[in-house]
């Protein structure tokens, strides 16, 4: 973690229990302010109900601290100026126009009547750029393909221009050059200081972009740390029962899973 | 926020709403009947006017405002274009109260135990799908808890209609659920004006998290909407209105259902800003309708919910068949 920046979300002991299954358990979680942290973990580890939990939209035990203040004191209006949520079901209901979709970023910034807010072009036309979807802003969102309905949205949470942004498998359906040219936006927007939590499933991609990697594994923390520290053989095997093939070049380690662990046989 | 659609929609609202005031058996002049309106002498003219025509225009753009807005209301909070009023079990639950009210015969008692029955069978609806529907899959209970009070409503006033006790109240029964502006009076506007009025300000006040609720639930509450809060106005907004223009002139289909894809083209799409397009469509259709029931048959007037289910169903098929070549190409 970057000792510099200033602490953007923690937790403390947080649990999470949907119906009788506990979904997360004891998860002591922090990210700072100008850092990307890529959230891995298979299937049903838990990783999209971490970031609801952050977002506040499931019932948890335990404490969450999002900019220095508690989770249950946020209210809906207060916390969608500090939390964006990229949520992983993409939809998009009505043929909205794309550079629409994108303003409604700014709902959490317009006062009476869509008034008051002043960063509002600006902040569309930036992430519109990030994202590039910019040469697609008069087209109905709806008639677009999967892979940039997926970036249009990703523009709509990077315009809402809050200090953390949640994104569940954003990088899910595009193709390999949006994939990086998304995990780029978010460096970006992290270097100007906002804390980018991002779930993946994509290794190579999460080791190669991400400053930091938190890795679900049963509703718990199997590991936290540098990509290059923390994507060991012996891990993957025991989290993801993959065996990876594992080289190094100088932007860091590339995974290549070859075949299914032992026990999965 | 007032764009030139909501300009021309509210001026055919206006016209329409003239042209009807001028409508009807009694042989009056144009100039003669407007003036009639403002005029003190009390004489035919006047009453015609004023206890006849002018309830039954008033009512006509109350109800179709009423079932336009509700049907774009649902639509947005649904995210269903095939959203209506109906689908919430709100018109058929009102429909079922007038009838309990017929069939107990209480409806000679007095002019306004009918109307009083529909509020009672509409708030009984919305109490129950507001109870019903709590908790993370809210929205499927709103549609599923609406679809089965809808057919229970309907069994029910089949049931009433089976145990009538003689062929003229079953008569007075359909001919109610058919729905119609004939013989209304201020009473009846001022029955429903006030319940009108107050959930089409729940329904006014929701219109920016319809908006957000257009990327899910999920994304909209990270938007800073509170979900729950925006079901809660839909649903008391559509009851209230529904029910009330239910209770005043019996069930009107496919206003709600066709106005808002009739006024969507024409707007930025966006589920909040249509919704004072389509009050101001519903209010025109409805009048349009009303009009047209009276100039078709001159001598026993047409039911307005058969002309708006005449208009209504072609449009929708064609929709269905549009909707589908739109996805496939």
């Amino acid at each position: 973690m970057n000792a510099e920046q200033p602490i953007a979300v923690s937790t403390a002991g947080l649990s999470v229990t949907l119906g009788p299954r506990p979904v997360l358990a004891g998860i002591d979680f922090a990210m700072a302010r100008g850092e990307v942290v890529g959230l891995l973990g298979p299937n049903g580890a838990g990783k999209s109900t971490l970031i609801r939990a952050l977002a506040g939209q499931v019932a948890f035990d335990g404490s969450i601290a999002i900019e220095g203040r508690d989770q249950h004191d946020l209210t809906a209006d207060a916390r969608s100026r500090i939390v964006a949520h990229l949520p992983q079901g993409r939809m998009i209901a009505w043929p909205l126009a794309v550079e629409t979709v994108v303003g409604l970023g700014r709902l959490p910034w317009r006062g009476f009547a869509g008034r008051g807010d002043a960063d509002g072009a600006r902040a569309c036309r930036e992430a519109m750029e990030l994202a590039d979807v910019t040469h697609l802003a008069g087209r109905p969102a709806t008639a677009l393909s999967g892979g940039e309905q997926a970036r249009v949205l990703a523009a709509r949470a990077i315009a809402q221009a809050t200090p953390v942004l949640l994104a569940d498998e954003p990088v899910a359906g595009l193709d390999p050059a949006h994939q990086m040219s998304l995990m780029l936006a978010f460096r970006r927007i992290a270097a100007r200081g906002r804390a980018v939590l991002v779930s993946l499933h994509d290794l190579t991609l999460a080791a190669r972009w991400c400053d930091r990697v938190v890795v679900l594994h049963d509703g718990r923390i199997a590991a936290d740390g540098a990509p290059a520290s923390v994507l060991t053989a012996d891990l993957l095997e025991r989290v993801f029962d993959i065996l990876v093939r594992l080289d190094h070049d100088e932007c860091g380690p590339i995974l290549t899973p070859i075949g299914l662990s032992a026990d999965r046989e | 926020m007032i764009s030139r659609l909501n300009i021309i929609l509210a001026a055919s609202v206006l016209i329409l709403a003239a042209l009807s005031l001028l409508v009807g058996p009694a042989a009056l002049g144009p100039g003669e009947s407007l003036s009639a309106i403002f005029s003190s002498d009390g004489g035919t003219a006047a009453l015609i006017m004023r206890e006849i025509r002018l309830p039954r225009a008033l009512l006509g753009v109350l109800i179709g405002a009423s079932l336009g807005l509700s049907g774009a209301a649902l639509q947005g909070f649904l995210r269903n274009p095939l959203a209506e009023p109906g689908i919430i079990g709100v018109s058929s639950s009102a429909s079922l109260g007038a009838v309990l009210v017929f069939y107990s015969g209480l409806a000679g008692a007095s002019l306004l135990a009918l109307p009083a029955g529909a509020l009672v069978g509409a708030l009984a609806a919305m109490l129950a799908l507001i109870g019903f529907s709590r908790g993370n899959t809210a929205t499927l209970t709103l549609i599923l808890a609406g679809v089965a009070l809808s057919s229970l409503a309907g069994a029910l006033t089949s049931l009433a209609l089976n145990l009538s006790p003689n062929p003229f109240a079953s008569y007075e029964i359909i001919f109610w659920l058919l729905g119609s502006l004939k013989d209304r009076s201020m009473e009846h506007v001022w029955i429903a004006l006030p319940l009108m009025l107050a959930g089409w300000i729940m329904i006014a006040v929701s219109a920016r998290a319809l908006d957000a609720l257009s990327f899910g639930e999920e994304a909209a509450a990270s938007l800073g909407v509170d979900v729950g809060r925006a079901r809660l106005l839909v649903v008391g907004g559509v009851a209230l209105s529904v029910g009330a223009a239910t209770a005043v002139a019996g069930a009107i289909g496919f206003v709600g259902l066709v106005v808002p894809h009739l006024v969507r083209p024409f707007t930025d799409r966006m589920p909040g800003g249509l919704l004072l397009p389509s009050a101001l469509g519903g209010a025109a259709l409805l009048t349009a309708a009303d009009i047209a029931a009276r100039l078709i048959r001159p001598a026993g007037e047409l039911n307005v919910g058969v002309v708006t289910a005449l208009i209504g169903a072609p449009f929708f098929l064609w929709l269905v068949a549009h909707s589908r070549r739109e996805v496939q190409s």
